[in-house]
């Protein structure tokens, strides 16, 4: 191996790290890349099992029963795997946590970006972060033992465990996700345009709502579509507070059961491999990564078709 | 640098197996205790755990909650030494149990009221038969409505809690029931953990479901207990109705299974021996209704025997 230093022919030394230097660099390279491709053999790996067992679930179960069938009853005698009831749950409680997420973490952002002070600004968005902190099985205990008795006292045919806890509870959990990302996106929006804007004469609510939230719309779908897609996800909550019955319903106050409960419930359980029961699982998640996947996608290209870029 | 790396090395390792060292001196028998199973059962194992632990401080029993079908799966397995059970193993699992090389002795712990219970606010249901449980839980059961059980009854609709699809509840009451275990309607609220189940039917007015006695005795404040009518006359679940059998069909035995090759173990065996010797202390306690003396005697020779160890 060549010395580090070498002394030059007028008594100067030079370094001689190229060829050293050269190596490191290539191999940091390579260990970098290798850091990146993990994520993604590990995504391809997760998509190679879940495709695996669902094609042996749909070669005993016809892909049209489990699509349009409204009976989930895979673990008992007589099975049906209409995953119907399920889809229903999941979107009723993805539906109504986006009802109170979207407008409350879009209001807040424009609060945040437009109106704040600077020193409101920093006490509040750290405040708004704890919300997302909060592990979601506790969001679950607080729904089932303080937001349904409170819905009770509305509604008092209310089931014990209910879609509508479940999604005022992911709602709140998924306001940051949307406050955040908006506010990212309204902020990016270049000054210049608000004060052509106010220029011209317009109010803070004018600048607001006509000027800078359509430039930052991009943005701002895309968040709306990353929460909902989180919501769609959410499992500890729904599984403690909306119950353990497929039901086919778009009634919030009555108990159902969304595919990440479903999950849950038989894979605590008896579900030997290989079983039918124990393919449902992959179906079921398969079902739901596609969904989310199809969510991410839609993000992506609103994100890059839509964005205005001002600079 | 080094030699003060290597000092705190060397103290840290000197701290640490210290630390370990210690546990045994505690007096009583050391060891760690893996028990799972019935979550009927769970009540019963817990208070041997609580009581052993006490006895022993150096040892450690874990109790788990799988269900019947779950707990003998991890017992054929290999990863549990004890697995609580409120049915007794089925040929099934007897073949599991063999190809994994386990062998084991079944010990019957205590007799469980298996217990139909109302919500505490229903003022009509005092007693149900055993044809009208059958026609509420059967597979394919129309019936919805209070009403439809007895015409006196108020038309309002029943919500039904259940046991899962792994529970030994489930599979005795289904067989004592409906006649065929596993045979049951299946748009019920599903559980596998009773306290879930308590909570469903303390919350609804017309509510209905069924799960061991302890659960109710912890919630007598909630929950109301309903007679069965076997055939001859409403008898509720209590220590005399089980001791002499007119509480029917719903009586039924607890298990408690322990490995052969775990008995070898001084532990184990220990623990095996305080259930039997504690049986009739700890058992009562629980809402169960103990065995006699002659019966944890007779248990307890066998699973010397099986142990190896001279009676």
């Amino acid at each position: 191996m060549k010395q580090a230093t070498e002394t030059q022919g007028d008594g100067t030394v030079a370094l001689n790290f190229r060829r050293s230097r050269n190596v490191k660099e290539r191999l940091i390279g390579v260990l970098l890349f290798l850091c990146a491709a993990t994520s993604t053999l590990v995504t391809v790996g997760v998509v190679a099992v879940l495709l695996g067992e669902t094609i042996g679930f749909f070669s005993q179960v016809s892909i049209v029963e489990f699509l349009t069938g409204t009976r989930w009853e895979p673990m008992f005698q007589e099975k049906h795997f209409g995953v119907l009831p399920l889809l229903a749950g999941s979107f009723m409680v993805a539906a109504g946590a986006a009802v109170i997420a979207l407008p409350v973490g879009l209001l807040t952002a424009i609060f945040l970006s437009e109106y704040a002070a600077p020193s409101l600004r920093k006490t509040l968005k750290p405040m708004l972060e704890i919300l997302a902190g909060i592990p979601t099985v506790v969001y679950g205990y607080f729904a089932l033992t303080f937001v349904t008795p409170l819905i009770r006292t509305v509604f008092p045919e209310t089931d014990v465990f209910n879609a509508l806890s479940a999604s005022i509870v992911v709602g709140i959990m998924i306001i940051p996700t949307v406050s955040s990302l908006s506010e990212d996106a309204l902020r990016a929006v270049p000054n210049v345009l608000r004060e052509g804007a106010y220029g011209l004469g317009a109010t803070k609510l004018e600048v607001s709502t006509r000027i800078v939230v359509p430039a930052a719309l991009s943005g701002i779908v895309a968040s709306f579509i990353l929460a909902i897609s989180r919501a769609i996800g959410e499992t500890m909550a729904v599984t403690i507070a909306a119950g353990n019955l497929p039901n086919m319903t778009l009634n919030p106050l009555e108990s159902i059961q969304t595919m990440t409960a479903y999950i849950v419930q038989a894979s605590l359980g008896d579900t030997p491999r290989g079983t039918i029961v124990y393919q449902t699982l992959f179906a079921v998640a398969m079902t739901l990564f596609l969904i989310t996947l199809v969510m991410n996608i839609v993000s992506q290209w609103i994100l890059s078709r839509f964005r205005e870029e001002y600079e | 640098m080094r030699k003060s790396m290597m000092y705190i090395g060397s103290v840290a390792a000197a701290g640490i197996l210290a630390a370990c060292g210690g546990g045994g001196d505690a007096g009583g028998v050391t060891g760690s205790i893996v028990v799972d199973g019935s979550s009927t059962v769970f009540p019963v194992s817990e208070a041997f755990a609580e009581e052993f632990q006490a006895e022993n401080p150096a040892s450690r029993v874990t109790v788990g909650l799988s269900g019947t079908g779950g707990g003998f799966q991890r017992f054929c397995a290999g990863e549990t030494d004890f697995t609580g059970a409120s049915r007794p193993i089925t040929q099934g699992e007897r073949d599991a149990c063999a190809a994994a090389g386990i062998e084991f002795v079944a010990l019957s712990v205590a007799t469980d009221g298996l217990s139909v219970i109302v919500n505490s606010a229903n003022d009509f249901v005092e007693c149900l038969t055993v044809e009208e449980l059958r026609g509420v839980w059967q597979p394919g059961s129309s019936v919805t409505t209070w009403r439809d059980v007895r015409a006196e009854w108020p038309a309002d609709e029943i919500r039904l809690y259940g046991p899962g699809t792994d529970s030994g509840t489930f599979d005795y009451f289904t067989e004592v029931i409906n006649g065929e275990s596993g045979a049951s309607r299946p748009d019920f609220q599903a559980s596998e953990d009773d306290n879930i189940l308590v909570q469903g039917v303390a919350g609804d007015r017309f509510a209905l479901g069924y799960f061991g006695y302890a659960y109710y005795l912890e919630n007598k404040d909630v929950l109301k207990l309903v007679a069965v009518d076997g055939g001859s006359g409403c008898v509720l679940p209590s220590d005399e109705t089980i001791e002499d059998e007119s509480y029917a069909p719903l009586a039924r035995p607890l298990f408690i299974y322990v490995s052969t090759s775990s008995l070898q173990r001084p532990e184990i065996l220990a623990f095996a021996e305080f259930i039997l010797r504690e049986g009739e202390a700890v058992i009562p306690a629980t809402g169960y209704h103990a065995l006699s003396a002659s019966q944890y005697a007779e248990q307890l020779d066998a699973v010397r025997e099986a142990a190896g160890v001279a009676g």
